[in-house]
């Protein structure tokens, strides 16, 4: 018999799975690479770059070969790591980067061609015109990636839970353990995560016997101290002031369950990292073959999952953990051919304990391994100057210890270089971080350069990247001198596993190369998260639409009884048409456009940002904001009005009205609401904190509609029994019984009035207006023919032509701006660049073929520079005829001008004139008095 | 995330808060054009310890200084706006 199975005796496998389609049976608490191993399976992937046949290496998170697809549908989870899922009832698993099956892969053919694909292959090979590039990116992205992520939405459900503690301790092994019951004992509050499912660390891999159920009596006896215990909980990432971010697994991926991750983020007042360490595979030829294994993983299997990972074993070492393995390999009922030590003649304990059972040969210089698909046949050995073969199943590797200092490095956390372990262990922090046990550096230690035993070129280093020793020494060559290039380049270290098991070997390799010792090759920046987190994982319960928080109109009912298509706006939505039987959005914005024109209509309007500015200096705190004149409107008068950054360009605009003598209402754009907000607060009570006024941030408290059409003063003295306010003025009234604010200001081009009224209030207004003004022939109207309507009418919009680019001057709007300065942006206004005559200016564009495509960019010939580009295009609301607005280098100037307004994306090229921006009663004739 | 001890809430998470500007290119009222165009423009951006105008936007709506080091991200002092 060859290859791994199950130790006799025990329970009997009372799980079913499946991989590749065929059933097998798995223990309770068996990983997946456990149950893969009972079952004689060894194959399991297929390597990145080559497909090579890989196996199981490793028995953590670390693993790099074993990377399986598990769950079916919308619970398909690539990339999962086979020793970090545990099998349950159903479990189904299907391994990657194979076609047509994991036994015959096609893809091995470019295994044979892997002298071609040495470092940089991409660089090196897919370069020349871009239409080239065409053809090459198809196949490289046939190549590129893992596996393949599910396309239905995820039907998982996710939790996000905050916890605070004074120490939170991640790891449970002996370190671990000892430092939460120091924490306990001394009265702190203690968090204790674990990613395993079972607690102990070590303990569980060495000690075997029941050692499950003593670590979960122990850890029984924290909790009952007050200790919070989280197992299958992974400490991701470490952020400022002692946040961790952790990600409890209460499903196994693939498995339905009614929550399936929680991600917990703990603030700590201190941290104990008992993280433990990484054993590191040695580099020599056909290191990555099935069969091939870390010494503390074989010991893993045998002790904790009673599986026996092959039945003829060498161990080959630089250090004295790995006999261990030889024992436990023993007692579990196999055969250690040899114990291949790298050292020179050793005297120790366990080594002289060895020796009594198992043929050790010291000062092997070279390593190499024969074999099969799914487990070797031979490992070849120099030993001194003699060459020798044995006929193994299992090789043991050992090439010392790394601590995992990836959270106290994501920390900000200096690392420090040991000789003697050869490894980097945790310096420095500027946090309350501490690391305990083999995490900070008690781990074996280990020879120099003791790692390299075999032909560079078959001889890997980066199993998930197949990046080879001659890889690493090619990159040096080629003048790769920083790791982080290198790194790039060969793609070491990248992936899901992220270089814990090949980073030391790949450093000691470069380090090799350049011929400096290991800390002066640097190393590479360890960054969140530690494992790879399921997106559902950060997004919690936001998914499915619930990113975002939705704002509703107060009038949401009104409008949702009209069947309004709806338009999202930042977080709002609102009404962008209310089509009419089998009418398109165009057709009803169109006849909404022409209701306004012709007759009247009315818009919800109540997005707009609108603040009440009340006080003695509320007319000076207006004038430091509005660049336009403010304290000399008289009580019941309102005006355009906007404001500038403190660079001069236009942040935003709208009307201020002065209700009464100490009483003003500033409305702004919906977009830049938040902006403004901010923008009132910092001038009150930073610039301006002696003026004696207050502002209050009234958006959501008052609903607005707008009435606007040639009969919308005929509507309102209906409605109101009076005569309502000129063009610009301000009058109370009231409405269905509710008491509204009436602001005379067209924005449509056509006799307007802006009405407000409380949002809890203003349903009846809404009806009574709708009833009046479909009575005359309108209705309602949407964005889309507000946004015709403001076109044809040349009113700009803030992000649109006031995109934050460009001045008052550029918008034609400088005649507004008040000349006794003192506004803010005031003092930006006479730099030299802001009056240059080839800046972009708002122009209108009349269209001399078809429609002219919004976002389009304006050039003067066909091939020549862009000039400028379409911000906004509509038709004309009663002609017809495509027009737009734009801006365009110099475009004040230009007016007469044929252009062509090309969208390369939409495939539309039109030609236009240039003409003022302004298509309808430029004079105002319409709603003036 | 920096935990952030708001001088009228307490400790509260920064994304709370909003970073401002620093102080040093706040640009007063009264400041002449050339002054106000080098305030803004000009910044001496320090590695190490800087002050920095911030506002409690998702809280009290205060605003408030920070003596921050922006190496290490500590927090020296935070003073609300004006005591100073």
């Amino acid at each position: 018999m060859t290859g791994p199975a199950r130790i006799a005796g025990g329970p009997a496998p009372s799980l079913g799975f499946s991989f590749d389609g065929k059933p097998y049976r798995a223990r309770p608490g068996d990983t997946l690479a456990a149950a893969l191993l009972a079952n004689g399976v060894n194959l399991v992937a297929r390597s990145f770059k080559y497909h090579r046949p890989r196996g199981i290496m490793a028995a953590g998170v670390e693993e790099p070969n074993a990377l399986v697809t598990v769950g079916e549908g919308a619970r398909r989870t690539p990339n999962t790591r086979a020793t970090d899922v545990f099998v349950y009832d159903g479990l189904v698993a299907v391994s990657q980067n194979r076609w047509p099956s994991l036994r015959f892969d096609i893809g091995t053919l470019l295994g044979l061609a892997a002298p071609v694909f040495a470092s940089g292959f991409y660089y090196k090979t897919f370069f020349g015109p871009p239409k080239r590039w065409m053809f090459y990116e198809k196949f490289i992205r046939r190549a590129a990636g893992l596996g393949n992520p599910p396309i239905e939405a995820d039907a998982d459900r996710y939790e996000h839970r905050a916890a605070f503690c004074d120490v939170l301790v991640v790891g449970s092994g002996p370190a671990g353990r000892v430092a939460s019951q120091n924490a306990a004992l001394a009265g702190d509050r203690v968090i204790l995560v674990e990613q395993d499912a079972v607690p102990g660390g070590s303990i569980v891999r060495d000690a075997g016997g029941d050692v499950t159920a003593i670590m979960a009596a122990e850890l029984a006896a924290l909790e009952l101290a007050g200790t919070r215990v989280l197992v299958r909980t992974t400490a991701s990432g470490i952020w400022d002031d002692g946040l961790v971010t952790c990600v409890e697994q209460l499903a196994e991926p693939g498995q339905a369950a009614e929550i399936a991750q929680r991600l917990w983020r703990i603030r700590a007042k201190r941290i104990v990292l008992a993280t433990g360490a990484i054993e590191r595979p040695l580099t020599f030829a056909g290191n990555d073959r099935p069969g091939v294994m870390l010494s503390q993983a074989a010991r893993t299997y045998v002790r904790r999952f009673d599986v026996l990972p092959g039945c003829r074993a060498v161990i080959a070492t630089n250090n004295d953990d790995a006999y261990l393995t030889a024992f436990a390999l023993r007692e579990a009922g196999g055969t250690v051919l040899a114990i291949l030590d790298t050292r020179a003649a050793v005297v120790s304990q366990v080594v002289a304990a060895a020796q009594a059972y198992f043929p050790v040969f010291f000062d092997v210089q070279d390593l190499a391994t024969e074999g099969g698909l799914n487990c070797l046949s031979s490992v070849d050995a120099m030993i001194g100057s003699t060459k020798r073969r044995f006929a193994a199943d299992l090789l043991a590797m050992s090439g010392g210890f790394t601590p995992v200092v990836h959270l106290h490095s994501q920390a900000a956390g200096k690392l420090d270089w040991r000789e003697d372990i050869q490894a980097f262990v945790p310096g420095a922090t500027l946090q309350a971080i501490t690391s305990v046990g083999s995490a900070a550096g008690e781990v074996e230690a280990i020879a120099a350069m003791t790692a390299n035993l075999g032909k560079p070129k078959a001889s890997f280093i980066d199993f998930q990247n197949d990046v080879t020793a001659a890889d690493i020494d090619l990159a040096w060559q080629e003048g790769y001198r920083s790791v982080e290039h290198l790194k790039r380049y060969t793609t070491l270290g990248m992936a899901t596993d992220q270089g814990k098991t090949s980073n030391m070997a790949a450093l000691t390799r470069l380090a090799g190369a350049a011929g400096v010792a290991i800390p002066q090759a640097g190393l590479t920046t360890f960054r969140p998260p530690y494992v790879p987190l399921t997106l559902g994982a950060l997004a919690g319960p936001d998914g499915g639409g619930h990113a975002a928080p939705t704002r509703r109109l107060a009038l949401y009912e009104h409008h949702q009884r009209l069947k309004p298509i709806w338009q999202p706006l930042g977080y709002w939505h609102r009404p962008r048409a209310y089509p009419l039987g089998r009418e398109t959005l165009a057709e009803a914005a169109l006849r909404e456009a022409r209701a306004v024109r012709n007759c009247v209509g009315i818009v919800d309007v109540s997005t707009l940002a609108k603040f009440m500015v009340t006080g003695p200096d509320a007319s000076a705190f207006l004038e430091i904001v509005c660049a336009t004149n403010v304290s000399k409107l008289a009580v019941g008068r309102g005006r355009y009005t906007f404001m500038l950054r403190e660079d001069g360009m236009v942040m935003d605009d709208g009307t201020v009205w002065r209700l009464s003598d100490n009483r003003y209402l500033l409305t702004s754009s919906t977009g830049g609401a938040e902006r403004m907000e901010a923008h009132l607060a910092y001038v009150r009570q930073v610039l301006a904190p002696q003026l004696r006024v207050s502002v209050v941030d009234s958006q959501e408290h008052l609903a607005g509609i707008a009435l606007a059409g040639p009969q919308a003063r005929d509507v309102l003295a209906t409605l109101i029994g009076t005569e309502p306010p000129a063009h610009m003025g301000a009058s109370e009234g009231v409405i269905a019984a509710v008491p509204v604010q009436i602001l005379a200001a067209s924005y449509s081009g056509e006799r307007a009035f802006e009405i407000y009224a409380a949002g809890h209030d203003a349903g009846p207004v809404w009806d009574a207006l709708e009833a009046a003004v479909r009575a005359r022939g309108g209705c309602p109207y949407g964005l889309e023919a507000l946004e015709f309507l403001r076109i044809e009418k040349g009113h700009v919009v803030v992000g649109g032509e006031a995109d934050g680019r460009t001045t008052a001057h550029d918008l034609r709007l400088e005649k507004m701006v008040r000349k006794a300065g003192g506004f803010i942006g005031a003092s930006a206004l006479d730099r030299p660049a802001l009056s240059a005559p080839d800046r972009k200016q708002l122009v209108g564009l009349e269209s001399l073929g078809g429609d002219i495509p919004e976002g389009a960019m304006l050039m003067e010939t066909w091939g020549s520079g862009a000039e400028g580009h379409v911000t906004a295009a509509a038709m004309r609301v009663n002609m017809g005829g495509s027009i737009a607005l734009g801006l365009l280098n110099g475009g004040r100037g230009r007016s007469g001008e044929t252009l062509v307004a090309s969208s390369p994306t939409r495939g539309q090229h039109v030609q236009v004139r240039v003409v003022a921006p302004h298509f309808y009663d430029h004079e105002g004739a319409r709603y003036r008095d | 995330m920096l935990l952030i001890t708001c001088p009228h809430c307490g400790n509260r998470a920064q994304t709370e808060f909003d970073y401002v500007r620093t102080l040093d290119s706040i640009v007063t009222l009264d400041m002449a054009p050339e002054a106000a165009m080098t305030t803004l423009f000009e910044r001496s951006n320090p590695r190490g310890i800087d002050d920095e105008l911030w506002r409690h936007s998702h809280g009290c709506r205060q605003f408030m200084m920070l003596r921050r080091n922006r190496v290490t991200h500590e927090i020296a002092s935070i003073t609300p706006w004006g005591a100073a």
